[in-house]
């Protein structure tokens, strides 16, 4: 390409309050060819508004069979410069807490290796590392493996898993969803780097039921904090929040979806019908000064959530209403042995596990990995008769 | 060759900062101090400030090395980021939250994204770097930030919103559950490249891959047939065989789905819903899809009660009433006709006109 070639569209997304990436292409291209032609053939894609990346083809490392997605420029003759310009997924620390030490480490391999362009991070939680060609990627990973950092998921295996912040800076979690997040993403190694099963399957952490990283509707397992006995309340901070002019009946109370909640004004006490309670986290968020979740304290486990391909999006369903969540969390991941043996066994090719459930029945899931039926587990029960009986079950 | 393979992740614990180490676990409340500032308080009275700011999420290592001499002159050398392509600066000193404030701003850092506001959208590759994409990703995400600014920067909603955008049905971003969901959508089927099928694809896996059954063998060919009136050009068979190529700049858009959360609090997660079946794309910033959004969220703010996620105020006053407050038309498409599609009928005369 020609060096003065001219960038009129994106350089009208360089104006604006919100962060440009195209600023950080320009950056990067300052130093990079790589990133020079991607800027121009982005332009291009500007122009004709298509894209221009071909289908991927099989790029990796040695001993692994995914973390790197091959990508290759459909104009490889104008932009040489990306005409391989693979993306390598590397798993992030928990909770994606850094120091600044680590991350520049990490940029100084990126820089020796790559486009020098990252997201931070992709969509399910890797530092995505944008653009090297076919030869780069052995020596790179070498690289990033001297200083501590290891793949992430591709394909069909076990997606880098992820969690929100929890006990790090968070005091509604429930669970400890870093060392959680940590201990299974050291115990599923060979799941996480070695496609193995029908299509991929995702796991995701949050401490509570605001789900920040979304684990209900992104995950195959979607691992969620509780708690089973009662919300602690300060009396005496909610008299504050009354105090300070929050109206506690019509922004706590009022919105509780269980009616399950009393403010007498007089007294300036506030009471909780604990039977009631679902612990959907609304008082918990509104009020975090005067009300805490209980002490006793787990997981709901959620399983079947995903993204629309193949047959339709799906959110998760409860599967075991509470689970102690406690190193080395062996009933955990027992479970998850289990499920995965399952669904790699009757699965088709790209069926993911939610989609599996539903053509074989939750029926035929839940005696598979033998866990009993709960009310816990459905909305309302079934409205159709057409049902069945184990002949054994008939005597 | 590396001298290992499997060793994981580096182990958080050696990315905490000090006052984290000390209260992990042990944090009993927090409050937001002021737009895009968040102040947790620890059982022993020490105090954690976070500083958040947006992300363009693409990013260049000259910029990770400015926010880590930022973070090593305010905080110990110690970030993190979001869920949602935020960065965090983690300011254990109280003393040091305006000056890192000052400088932020100085060189033009967004802060804010907490409380009730628009935080970071979520978003994917788009014609940056992927090759199923129906529309870019960065481009129209800059172009709604930018014009809904004020939204981030200051936490002046009725509760939070969350927007997210996927340039493909592939949903690599999982847009389906958001209060505003920008799904890049092709309107076009494939066309078959027979040569290219029979040299690089698993027939069987092709037709499997299809949600509505549209693909056929065509024996002859040795290659596929597409029966076009099944197709919805969800592309899956593109990722499955590259001779499969659906994406056109005529048929390739935008469609804007409302009203998903994923938070329990209050009312259990849900689905967005299609309200918006197709946008042209219009780069480089897409001004059809920044109106469209900024009516929604402006309609919502001014309708909905405080608390009141959209998806919960359209539940209050009803669809029927949504698409009259937006004005936007309703159109047959937005009309389920997949698989249980009834489930989304009506089936009492109580409705609003």
């Amino acid at each position: 390409m020609a060096e003065d070639s001219k960038t009129p569209l994106l350089d009208q997304l360089e104006e604006g309050p919100w962060p440009s990436f195209v600023t950080e292409i320009k950056r990067a291209a300052e130093t990079k060819d790589s990133a020079k032609d991607l800027l121009h053939q982005l332009e291009r894609s500007y122009e004709d508004r298509i894209g221009h990346w071909k289908h991927g083809g099989i790029v990796g490392v040695k001993g692994y069979g995914g973390g790197v997605i091959g990508r290759y420029s459909d104009l490889p003759e104008e932009f040489p410069a990306v005409a391989e310009f693979h993306t390598l997924r590397v798993n992030m620390p928990a909770g994606w807490f850094y120091t600044s030490e680590k991350l520049r480490e990490l940029c100084d391999v990126w820089d020796k290796h790559g486009s020098g362009l990252t997201n931070m991070h992709g969509a399910t939680g890797d530092i995505i590392l944008l653009g090297a060609p076919t030869k780069a990627l052995q020596p790179c990973f070498d690289d990033l493996e001297e200083i501590g950092f290891d793949l992430g998921g591709s394909g069909s295996d076990m997606r880098t898993p992820s969690c929100c912040v929890g006990p790090g800076r968070c005091e509604f979690a429930c669970i400890d969803t870093l060392d959680l997040l940590h201990n299974i993403t050291m115990e599923f190694q060979d799941e996480l780097h070695r496609p193995m099963f029908p299509y991929k399957s995702k796991i995701k952490i949050s401490g509570c039921a605001n789900d920040c990283v979304a684990s209900v509707a992104r995950s195959d397992f979607s691992i969620i904090g509780t708690w089973r006995d009662s919300i602690r309340i300060d009396q005496d901070e909610v008299a504050n929040y009354a105090h300070e002019g929050m109206d506690i009946q019509a922004e706590v109370v009022g919105l509780c979806p269980t009616g399950g909640m009393k403010w007498d004004a007089e007294s300036k006490k506030l009471s909780i019908e604990d039977g009631e309670c679902n612990r959907c986290m609304h008082c918990i968020n509104t009020m975090p000064k005067a009300l805490r979740p209980g002490k006793e304290k787990g997981a709901t486990i959620l399983v079947g959530g995903k993204a629309p391909i193949v047959r339709g999006a799906l959110l998760s369903w409860v599967i075991v209403p509470f689970m102690k969540m406690e190193p080395p969390y062996d009933e955990l991941k027992d479970l998850i042995r289990r499920i995965w043996e399952w669904w790699d066994e009757n699965g088709k090719m790209r069926e993911r596990l939610g989609e599996l459930i539903n053509r074989l029945g939750m029926r035929a899931f839940l005696k598979a990995v033998d866990l009993p039926p709960l009310p816990q587990m459905i909305r309302a029960p079934r409205a159709n008769p057409y049902y069945f009986w184990d002949p054994e079950e008939v005597k | 060759m590396a001298s290992r393979t499997d060793f994981g992740p580096p182990n958080y614990k050696d990315m905490l900062p000090p006052v984290i180490l000390k209260n992990y676990g042990l944090w009993k409340y927090h409050e937001q101090v002021k737009p895009g500032v968040l102040k947790h308080v620890a059982e022993s009275g020490d105090e954690l400030f976070t500083v958040r700011v947006g992300s363009g999420r693409l990013v260049s290592t000259d910029w990770i090395r400015d926010v880590c001499n930022i973070a090593e002159e305010f905080c110990g050398g110690h970030l993190r980021f979001t869920s949602r392509h935020n960065l965090e600066f983690l300011v254990s000193d109280k003393e040091q939250v305006e000056p890192l404030i000052a400088l932020l701003k100085e060189q033009g850092y967004a802060i804010g994204g907490t409380g009730h506001a628009i935080s970071n959208p979520v978003h994917t590759q788009g014609w940056i770097h992927c090759h199923t994409p129906a529309t870019d990703a960065s481009g129209i995400v800059k172009a709604v930030m930018d014009d809904l600014y004020e939204y981030f920067a200051d936490s002046k909603l009725p509760a939070y919103c969350r927007i997210s955008l996927a340039c493909c049905l592939n949903m690599c971003g999982a847009v389906h559950c958001s209060d505003i969901a920008i799904l890049g959508i092709h309107r076009k089927p494939p066309v078959v490249n027979h040569d290219v099928v029979r040299a690089k694809c698993e027939i069987p896996n092709v037709i499997a891959a299809c949600p509505t059954g549209a693909i056929r063998p065509d024996p002859k060919a040795k290659s596929l047939t597409v029966n076009e009136d099944k197709c919805m050009y969800c592309g899956n068979c593109y990722t499955m065989c590259p001779g499969m190529p659906l994406a056109d700049p005529i048929g390739d858009g935008i469609s804007i789905w409302v009203g998903g959360k994923i938070s329990s609090a209050r009312t259990p997660p849900r689905f967005s819903r299609l309200v918006i079946p197709f946008i042209p794309n219009n780069p480089p910033r897409w001004p059809e899809v920044t109106d469209a959004v900024r009516n929604i969220v402006e309609t919502w703010a001014t309708y909905a009660h405080k608390h009141e996620r959209m998806g919960e105020w359209i539940d209050r006053v009803g669809w029927e009433r949504f698409f009259s407050l937006t004005g936007i038309p309703f159109t047959v498409q937005l009309i389920d006709d997949y698989t249980l599609a009834s489930e989304t009928f009506r089936s009492t005369p109580a409705f609003k006109w």
